[in-house]
């Protein structure tokens, strides 16, 4: 299972990573995609929009089931992976790469460090 | 606990995504449902499909009894014929849909839903004025299915008993990768040609037929496909699922089913309030549709909306079709809405999509 060590992670399978720059990108972890499979189809809401913690900011449709994303820390997505839009499988084939989902400003920078670590998230799908 | 089945290990090497279905730990996927999906369409793949229940009925009063508690017509049955069917209530509903196969002329199996195994038992014991010999053979009973355009040909390869001369809906008992007495049953749940393969696992080795069907299938590609694939297969087709598409809440009639409900044979169970359905017409109809798009994708439990958004339903199966690549579903509607061509809606989420209704299969055959 892959989960890289310099990322932050969350009990519902978001990762977060800081990009230094005052903005941060999520998306869902390697246990998250291979628990729900084939990926057909990544529902992301517009850029511009702020949101709470823990608020859903988009839809994972896999073939079998349809999953909510939710926000790891408040903030407003300033991009999204418009890639998804044509080729959803890359949530499958490189979920911490080309299968990202959004880029956030957040709120507060310091809300990152509240969240898992590596060791941690591995204890939470152990 | 959960149940296994003796193809538990051979799932496991194979890398199997495990889950409870039924009260089984069955396969979902191996390889990913696409690609073993594909597979079945395009060449074969082979699933484990032992967590169904077989219960035999047999003596003189056997096809009475079959006949009484079934909605089909037993009658039309010869050894070597099998006949898709249901079991209904008094009012209706139906208790589950299952296979019937007439083995003998004193000697019918019923292959039933896993989850329902149980309690289809017990209504079966307790609707058996006739007293026929009801026998629960489903944990000796293993069941393959191998499905695809490829699968006869691979198949072929491990018995002597010609296959192409087995009919659809028809079967015989052969000798299959040196095992004697195994049902080379001509049926399936994917729309696909094919064989689902019944043994004992008293008589045969499980993981031996496994493994030889799987050799046997090597150049033609064909892969384990577990119970994802089934269900993306058996959606594109519009087969029902007892547990979504039909259950005790609704009756053959509105379910489509009309086919195999049989009212001139004679008394069964369910048939008086089936023949009033039939008669006053079904306030509801259970119907295909395909949605505008792939990324509107139906799902259990959406409500059906008329054009203005008036709730007139709900679905009860969805996916995106591996094949065709849009969304596809089945569910209830009022009746004036279940015909074909009608322009209905489906609420995904926040918003409402354009669907239309199709008669299936979903797919070209």
């Amino acid at each position: 299972m892959n989960i890289p060590s310099e990322l932050k992670y969350t009990k519902e399978h978001e990762w977060i990573r800081d990009n230094g720059d005052g903005t941060a990108t999520i998306g869902i972890t390697d246990f998250a995609q291979g628990e729900l499979g084939d990926i057909v189809y990544v529902e992301l809401n517009d850029t511009g929009e702020s949101y709470g913690q823990d608020d859903v900011f988009g839809t994972v449709e896999a073939v079998k089931t349809v999953s909510e994303l939710f926000m790891p820390v408040a903030g407003e997505v300033v991009e999204i992976n418009e890639e998804l839009e044509n080729e959803p499988e890359l949530v499958n084939e490189d979920p911490y790469g080309k299968g990202w989902m959004v880029k956030i400003k957040p709120e507060n920078p310091d809300d990152l460090n509240s969240l898992l670590s590596a060791d941690d998230y591995e204890q939470v799908i152990a | 606990m959960l149940k296994i089945t003796p193809f538990n290990e051979v799932h496991q090497q194979a890398g199997a995504k495990l889950i409870d279905f039924g009260g089984f730990e069955m396969p979902v996927q191996y390889s990913g449902i696409k690609n073993e999906h594909e597979a079945v369409r395009n060449r074969a793949g082979i699933f484990d499909v032992s967590h169904m229940g077989e219960i035999m009925f047999a003596g003189p009063h056997a096809k009475e009894s079959v006949q009484y508690l079934t909605v089909n017509d037993v009658s039309k049955l010869v050894p070597g014929k099998a006949q898709y069917s249901a079991m209904c209530y008094e009012d209706g509903g139906i208790v589950d849909d299952l296979l019937v196969y007439m083995l003998d002329e004193n000697e019918y199996l019923l292959v039933v839903n896993a989850s329902n195994k149980d309690k289809d038992l017990d209504w079966m014991i307790s609707n058996n004025p006739h007293k026929a010999e009801i026998t629960d053979i489903s944990d000796e009973t293993c069941l393959l299915a191998v499905q695809g355009p490829l699968s006869v040909q691979i198949l072929q390869k491990l018995t002597d008993t010609d296959l192409s001369e087995i009919k659809f809906y028809t079967f015989k008992k052969g000798t299959f990768a040196g095992y004697e007495d195994v049902i080379l049953s001509a049926t399936g749940y994917t729309g696909e040609k094919g064989f689902e393969l019944y043994f004992s696992s008293k008589k045969a080795d499980p993981e031996n037929i496994w493994n030889r069907i799987l050799e046997a299938g090597a150049d033609e590609g064909l892969l384990p496909a577990g119970l994802g694939a089934r269900d993306t297969l058996r959606l594109e087709m519009g087969y029902a699922l007892y547990g979504n598409d039909i259950t005790k809440e609704t009756n053959t009639i509105e379910a489509g089913l009309g086919w195999i409900t049989k009212f001139d044979k004679g008394d069964f169970i369910g048939r008086e309030a089936l023949l009033k359905a039939k008669e006053e017409g079904a306030a509801r109809r259970l119907c295909g549709f395909i949605t505008d798009s792939a990324r509107n994708i139906p799902r259990n439990g959406y409500k059906i909306t008329d054009v203005d958004g008036n709730e007139i339903g709900f679905v009860t199966s969805g996916s995106q079709s591996i094949t065709s690549g849009i969304g596809i579903g089945m569910g209830y509607v009022k009746t004036e809405f279940a015909k074909s061509e009608t322009l209905i809606k489906i609420q995904i989420r926040k918003k409402l999509v354009d669907a239309i209704v199709k008669r299936p299969p979903f797919i070209k055959r």
